[in-house]
């Protein structure tokens, strides 16, 4: 099929009209004129009426349609006359239906410069609009729970059974490894350093005290903030894009109680667990490195029992309570304010990790300057 | 294959059933869709009409029988095949199935910059008309989750017929929409038909939008597990020899009937 490339041609028509003949083919491929340059011929123009005829148009697609859609709306808000003849069959009916209403004002978005990302003072005003958010939903999570323990609350056994479940047996695995690993690592640490001393011995008490007070529970918590943290945000969000937190909410039933608690729970229950099991394979871990520098087993274990107190214990279960109650909140909170987009899904479980692992070490140095001034 | 003489229907379909593991869904669906009809696939809730969208649309393999396009099956086309296949299709999901994280503009520019070459400069004037069609003209920056349900079917219906298919389906249209958009989506999809001269198929038990715009329909039966009527949906109101169908064709005229009394 021989194409004809597409033209136009602006001719006057008596007193105050023009008409504008198409011609060729005007469809893909074929890079027709802009309406641009007929805008600007037509401006200089100016007519009172303006046709378009179309008697040697050949094929056509929505180039045309979109080309002749420009020219309607340009003499709509010019105060020029639109008129057709001569179009092939259904253009004029598509016209029709494309001008049936009218165009609604563009939205003008104020598109916040780069720049602005690091203005201290936004920055600032971000930090504690953040705050003052987590206050909020932490007040909110208070009165669910003086609920809860006056038994009105309306949270399910069910949910939370499962979420113990997703939170314990199935984080074994990842925390197994990173914990013996994070064990090695703090033995290697010591070694190196103590070897110079001839007290490679001490490694037992410096793995031992480390994974109770400090290792042990942080890295468990980091761990479920990247991986619980993150889902119940996502899981919270999906609701609230598929407006489930919605029909929650209309059925009577506080989401607080039902979706947040649950799930914080059952972090607060499994986080302790999760950390003794990870203190554990964390001396397991550092045994290992004792091995390799030439203590005995025996000795690894009657060396770092001298270390062992009840103390450290019980400074790391505390810290994961505390860790619990934060990542629970950091990730129920990014779910429950996440907007109703599959991006903003996406949004809320970074704004999880993140917020969770801000709240986590400066939880953790709060903890530790309190417990340094209290002589623990 | 096909006889030489006749040009092959738009879309067969053959002897398919249509199951879930071992529970069928429907069996032995066979009828044809010519070049240029609005069809109706109707019947009751839960029969399987949306099903048998699904497998129109290549989504799930019927566990047998086939669907042909011009004559070619689609479930033994090699995946290019299947691709220029979909490529002449528009199709607008039950809830709309726009890409949230786009905007309107966006979610319409994505197949015309995938399969045209269209420049961008053009790209972005055929949307203004696709929206513009649709009635949604100045909604370029919109997310779909910032515009009302019957927008975001339109909007939906601006993405399917943003490469001027030549088969538009339709999962429930109507649903969820007031009567005067129904009807302005109905007035739209048979002025978009008859301009484009593309075949429509449609999923609906909206009785109003069938008698309007239908010219054949095939009704699936839930009890049979089987389609027990094909044709025009007028006719089969006051012809057809299953009482279900005339049932389910008649049953807001009979109401209608008895309101003017």
């Amino acid at each position: 099929m021989n194409s004809q490339p597409p033209d136009y041609q602006l001719s006057d028509e008596g007193p105050d009209a023009s008409s504008l003949v198409l011609s060729g083919d005007w469809v893909q491929g074929q890079n027709p004129a802009s309406f641009n340059k007929v805008k600007s011929e037509l401006s200089s123009i100016h007519p009172a009426r303006l046709t378009t005829d179309g008697s040697a148009l050949g094929t056509w697609d929505s180039v045309l349609m979109a080309f002749l859609l420009q020219c309607h709306d340009y003499c709509h808000a010019q105060g020029i006359t639109f008129a057709t003849r001569n179009m092939p069959q259904g253009i004029e009916k598509l016209l029709a239906v494309a001008t049936a209403v009218e165009a609604h004002p563009q939205l003008v978005q104020d598109s916040p410069s780069w720049l602005s990302s690091f203005n201290p003072l936004h920055a600032l005003h971000n930090a504690v609009g953040d705050l003052q958010e987590s206050l909020a939903f932490t007040g909110e999570v208070t009165v669910a729970l003086v609920r809860l323990a006056r038994g009105k609350a309306n949270t399910r056994f069910t949910d939370f059974r499962n979420f113990c479940y997703q939170a314990g047996p199935d984080a074994f695995a990842i925390i197994s490894l990173t914990s013996v690993l994070v064990g090695m690592i703090l033995g290697y640490l010591g070694a190196v350093q103590l070897q110079q001393f001839g007290a490679e011995i001490y490694v037992a008490n410096l793995v031992v005290i480390g994974m109770l007070r400090e290792m042990g529970v942080l890295m468990t918590a980091v761990v479920m903030a990247g991986r619980t943290g993150a889902a119940y945000a996502a899981q919270l969000g999906t609701m609230q894009t598929n407006e489930e937190i919605d029909a929650i909410t209309t059925m009577g039933i506080s989401p607080v109680e039902f979706l947040v608690l649950p799930r914080m729970l059952a972090l607060i229950i499994i986080m302790p667990l999760l950390t003794i099991y990870a203190n554990l394979l964390g001396i397991v871990g550092g045994g290992i490195v004792a091995g390799g520098l030439g203590i005995a087993p025996l000795q690894y274990i009657l060396q770092g029992e001298t270390a062992l107190s009840f103390t450290h214990i019980v400074v790391g279960l505390l810290k994961s309570l505390v860790f619990a109650t934060l990542i629970a909140i950091a990730g129920c909170r990014a779910g429950m304010n996440s907007g109703r987009s599959s991006a903003a899904v996406g949004q809320a479980a970074t704004n999880a990790v993140v917020t969770a692992l801000i709240y986590l070490i400066v939880a953790d140095a709060a903890i530790n300057i309190l417990f340094q001034q209290l002589g623990l | 294959m096909t006889d030489a003489r006749e040009p092959p229907a738009h879309i067969e379909i053959r002897d398919v059933t249509m199951a879930y593991g071992a529970s069928v869904i429907q069996r032995d669906l066979s009828f044809t869709i010519n070049r240029g009809d609005i069809f109706v696939i109707m019947g009751g809730s839960g029969c399987g009409k949306s099903t048998l969208l699904k497998h129109m649309l290549g989504l799930i393999t019927p566990s047998s029988g086939d669907i042909l396009y011009e004559g070619t099956s689609f479930f033994q086309a090699s995946a290019a095949q299947q691709g220029a296949m979909r490529q002449r299709w528009g199709i607008t999901y039950q809830s709309g199935g726009l890409f949230s994280a786009m905007t309107l503009a966006e979610n319409i520019t994505l197949p015309l910059e995938l399969y045209t070459d269209y420049t961008p400069a053009e790209i972005t004037d055929i949307v203004a008309y696709k929206l513009a069609l649709v009635g949604l003209a100045g909604y370029q920056s919109y997310y779909p989750s910032a515009i009302s349900g019957g927008m975001q079917k339109r909007a939906a219906l601006a993405r399917a017929i943003a490469l001027d298919p030549e088969i538009l389906f339709f999962d429930e249209p109507s649903a969820g929409l007031d009567p005067i958009t129904s009807r302005l989506l109905d007035e739209l999809i048979v002025q978009i038909k008859e301009s484009m001269g593309a075949t429509v198929v449609l999923v609906t038990h909206e009785l109003p939008s069938i008698f309007a715009i239908a010219t054949n329909s095939v009704y699936l039966d839930n009890l049979s597990r089987t389609m027990i009527a094909y044709g025009n949906p007028a006719e089969l109101r006051d012809h057809s020899t299953q009482p279900v169908v005339r049932q389910f064709l008649t049953r807001s005229a009979a109401a209608a009937t008895e309101d003017k009394a």
